[in-house]
């Protein structure tokens, strides 16, 4: 009670930073809805853009995948870097049911039957990009079922148990 | 016998810390003051002991012990002795035991000052640094031994373990698997380090505000005590940012300092809060307003620091930081909610004693432009946080995966740090207590001209890009105000003193350190902000294929390809270095050297740009391909990065501004306490249990 009879006098005066703080908040939130809205990325696995294609052609999504070596291309006059990459799951429990992150890629590689998608980056080759690395993706999918990478990550867990490294190469 | 040695002090340390719990917990529940010294003195204990860790860890990597699992998985025998020493803090477990090692450092340290007055918060002080002390200590024996080495059994078979298994024997493996070559860098010498540095000292605030919470203290002493601390921790774990920063612009070699990548923001999120926190115990300070919220604050930036630890431990995100997945990950979860539970019933149960000790009348006060650059602070953390845990949200509720990348970061945090900038401009012009428009707009009116005019000059000049034209305008704002406050004061007391400029302006810091020092903290932001707005707003880059002799163009500048010449190193990479010369205008500027290293221990290659810097521009140049035969051509990719050194030189001004404001005044700490603390202080003495 004693608490209320001290602040009530001045009650009014503090209205007008409630409201001016609920204003920030509001817009804060507001930016944050929009923003999250407009640059959302659908993280996707190989096996969920073949079977939605149609659904998220155009739109930006992630993908992983396990890079085929041998499928690399490069075309250093124009810096433009074609691979493909395999299915591996995207769940981190199911990759480890499945004896960690170097065994996934490894079979996913090997494995002839594994959904795969053609990649095509525009960009510097990036240090990590070899066989059996773990390709993270930012892009859209073409019409042609192509995937149109504009940002790609790259880890190779077979090197490094500790620290696995990974690099950035955004364009 | 090394390993034992480390493991067993490990052990004792672990023993030791808990022991510190218990007799503190004793001895402040039964008032006897022996048991709390006694705990004191266990947790000054703590330091040699892990300190007889720590260097048995590094005698290990430097003497190249490879049947050590965690030295074979750092170093190989190429590497320089200084990075094997660094190799401490390159693997999961060195670091937790370097993470360990620097808490009962400050735990140590705290223990040692007076605390003649301060006698009730000790046991709490010590509770809390052991308490978390004892769970890193736990989660190193329990599940990251450093120590355990490579084993073969009578059997044949082969397993890590920390003792000899019956009748096994010791593998000496030839060659470790050396440093990932990222960390290969200086940079790891000093950027790991610091950072730690500065989340592991924000835990002594927070052991203190626990401590006057826990006690029921409710003035401000906790805040006058851990103010430094505070402050030299900021510093820290704003160092531990430029740097990691610098490092990602001069080695991963994609022409970006930030990436938004979640350890990171990891890192960032405590920034932000500690920050926030800095500002807000002034306006506790100077007018007994917002003890919860500091409270609130403190608490926050402990769970981040060790949500951060637990972000770059626990695999949930994928990072370039990223660790092995690790059975840490859940403890850490389990001890940030716990340890946060914790601190909100007593925040609680102490609510009503925190109460204001008067309110705020005018929006245009000093502490309403503090309130709102708390709100500003905390509304960029909750950017970062949603952005950061968002995939994990958004498949715990849809299912699916949804991640957001730096278009979102940055367009969000855009407005709110102009924002901050803005009040950084007009804040420190504002009285405390009470401001109208009238008072600010006449101390406003010179600096505010001179941002207009720059605005308009910018926008003749040619610049149309609406962020850079709002930001500069903001920066420009702050930067003028700052110089004018230290002009203000300095010719006020050359006036009245006859000092010349120089030595009044060197008496007037001297004698309102934290201010003025915070000002040149200020201005560093400024110095920061400019160069932020130069390379994301203003980054060029062109690339292409070129021939010895032929050149590419990027911003008036002309890269030509002289020549490539690929050898070996003694360290074990095979370097492919070009010779790039350099003109603007016309004008020779000298060559750049981009070079890619391959590691031949890790298999792995780097790119490391050749770059020219300058205080207007950097010209970043990679090598991204070559021919083997040399003469036939290489492939650059050229970056021009206006104003980036900007971000540098601020960093520097940054460590300046708060030595100034950190640096000890022994005379200060007895005025520092008004009446109306004594008096409580003595009531709380005397009604304690």
């Amino acid at each position: 009670m004693q608490d209320s009879t001290i602040t009530s006098p001045t009650k009014g005066s503090q209205k007008k930073f409630v409201f001016g703080g609920i204003l920030i908040i509001a817009a804060i939130i507001l930016l944050i809805i929009t923003n999250t809205r407009a640059g959302a990325q659908y993280f996707l696995t190989v096996d969920e853009i073949k079977e939605r294609q149609e659904e998220i052609t155009g739109k930006d999504i992630r993908v992983s995948g396990a890079v085929l070596g041998d499928t690399i291309e490069y075309d250093t006059e124009n810096l433009i870097i074609k691979f493909e990459v395999a299915h591996v799951p995207g769940d981190n429990k199911e990759i480890d049911a499945q004896g960690g992150l170097a065994m996934v890629l490894h079979q996913a590689v090997i494995n002839p039957d594994a959904n795969r998608i053609f990649v095509v980056y525009e960009g510097v080759m990036p240090d990590l990009l070899q066989n059996e690395a773990q390709a993270i993706m930012t892009g859209k999918i073409g019409e042609d079922g192509i995937f149109y990478a504009s940002e790609l990550l790259l880890k190779c867990p077979t090197k490094y148990e500790e620290a696995v490294p990974e690099q950035s190469a955004n364009s | 016998m090394l390993p034992n040695l480390g493991y067993g002090s490990l052990v004792i340390t672990l023993i030791v810390s808990i022991y510190a719990i218990v007799s503190a917990v004793i001895g402040e529940r039964k008032n006897l003051y022996k048991y709390v010294e006694s705990a004191r003195l266990a947790l000054l204990l703590t330091f040699p002991l892990l300190t007889l860790t720590v260097i048995s860890i590094v005698i290990l990597l430097v003497n190249q012990n490879y049947e050590v699992q965690y030295v074979f998985n750092v170093t190989s025998s190429t590497m320089p002795t200084y990075l094997k020493v660094t190799a401490l803090w390159g693997g999961q477990s060195g670091s937790l035991v370097f993470w360990a090692w620097l808490m009962a450092a400050f735990g140590s340290a705290v223990t040692l000052r007076k605390w003649d007055r301060d006698h009730d918060l000790l046991p709490w002080v010590i509770i809390v640094s052991s308490v978390t002390l004892a769970f890193f200590l736990i989660m190193i024996i329990a599940f990251e031994n450093p120590f355990i080495r490579f084993w073969t059994l009578p059997s044949g078979g082969e397993l890590v373990a920390m003792f000899a298994p019956a009748g096994s024997q010791l593998i000496h493996p030839f060659d470790g698997r050396g440093l990932n070559p990222l960390l290969r860098h200086p940079g790891m010498v000093i950027h790991p380090p610091m950072l730690y540095l500065g989340f592991v000292s924000f835990v002594i605030p927070y052991a203190f505000g626990m401590a006057a919470l826990i006690t029921g203290r409710s003035d401000d002493r906790w805040i006058r005590l851990t103010r430094r601390w505070t402050l030299v921790a900021w510093m820290f774990l704003s160092i531990g940012l430029i740097l990691g920063s610098r490092w990602a612009y001069d080695v991963l070699g994609w022409g970006g300092y930030w990436a938004w990548d979640p350890v990171e923001n990891a890192a960032f999120m405590p920034w932000l809060s500690g920050t926030a926190f800095l500002h807000s115990v002034m306006i506790q300070e100077k007018r007994g307003l917002f003890k919860r919220w500091n409270m609130i604050l403190v608490i926050f930036t402990y769970s981040l620091v060790i949500f951060g630890t637990f972000l770059t431990r626990s695999g949930v995100l994928s990072s370039v930081h990223a660790f092995a997945q690790s059975a840490i990950g859940p403890m850490f979860f389990i001890y940030i909610g716990v340890s946060f539970i914790i601190s909100l019933a007593f925040l609680i149960k102490r609510w009503d004693d925190l109460r204001s000790e008067g309110v705020m009348t005018s929006l245009l006060s000093r502490e309403s432009l503090f309130l709102i650059n708390n709100l500003l602070f905390i509304g960029i953390l909750v950017v970062v946080f949603w952005g950061t845990v968002y995939p994990l949200i958004s498949e715990l509720f849809t299912g699916q995966k949804v991640t957001v990348g730096p278009p979102f970061y940055n367009s969000t945090t855009g407005p709110l740090f102009a924002g901050l900038l803005l009040l950084m401009g007009i804040a420190p012009l504002s009285a405390w207590g009470h401001s109208t428009w009238k008072t600010l707009g006449k101390a406003l009116w010179i600096p505010a001209t001179g941002s207009l005019t720059l605005l308009v000059v910018l926008f003749i000049s040619g610049i149309r890009s609406i962020g850079a034209l709002i930001g500069l305008t903001v920066a420009s704002l702050a930067a003028f105000v700052t110089i004018y406050e230290f002009w203000r004061g300095m010719k006020a007391r050359h006036n009245r003193s006859g000092e010349n400029y120089l030595v009044a302006l060197w008496k007037l810091t001297a004698r309102n350190r934290r201010r003025y020092g915070g000002y040149v903290i200020h201005l560093s932001v400024v110095f920061m902000a400019i160069g932020i707005i130069g390379i994301e707003l203003f980054q060029t880059e062109t690339q292409g294929r070129i021939a010895p002799g032929e050149s590419l163009s990027l911003a008036g500048y002309t890269v030509t390809f002289k020549n490539l010449a690929e050898f070996d190193v003694a360290d074990g990479r095979n370097v492919a270095r070009a010779v790039l010369s350099i003109s603007k205008d016309g004008k020779d500027l000298g060559e750049l050297y981009p070079r890619r290293d391959f590691y031949y221990d890790s298999q792995q290659p780097m790119t490391i740009p050749g770059v020219r810097s300058t205080i207007e521009d950097d010209l970043y140049v990679i090598l991204v391909n070559w021919e083997q035969i040399s003469s036939r051509g290489a492939t650059f990719k050229v970056f021009h990065n206006p104003l980036i050194n900007w971000l540098w030189y601020g960093g520097i001004l940054l460590v300046i501004g708060s030595f100034i404001a950190a640096w000890p005044d022994p005379e200060k700490e007895i005025e520092l306490a008004p009446s109306r603390i004594m008096k409580k202080e003595t009531g709380r003495l005397v009604s304690k249990p």
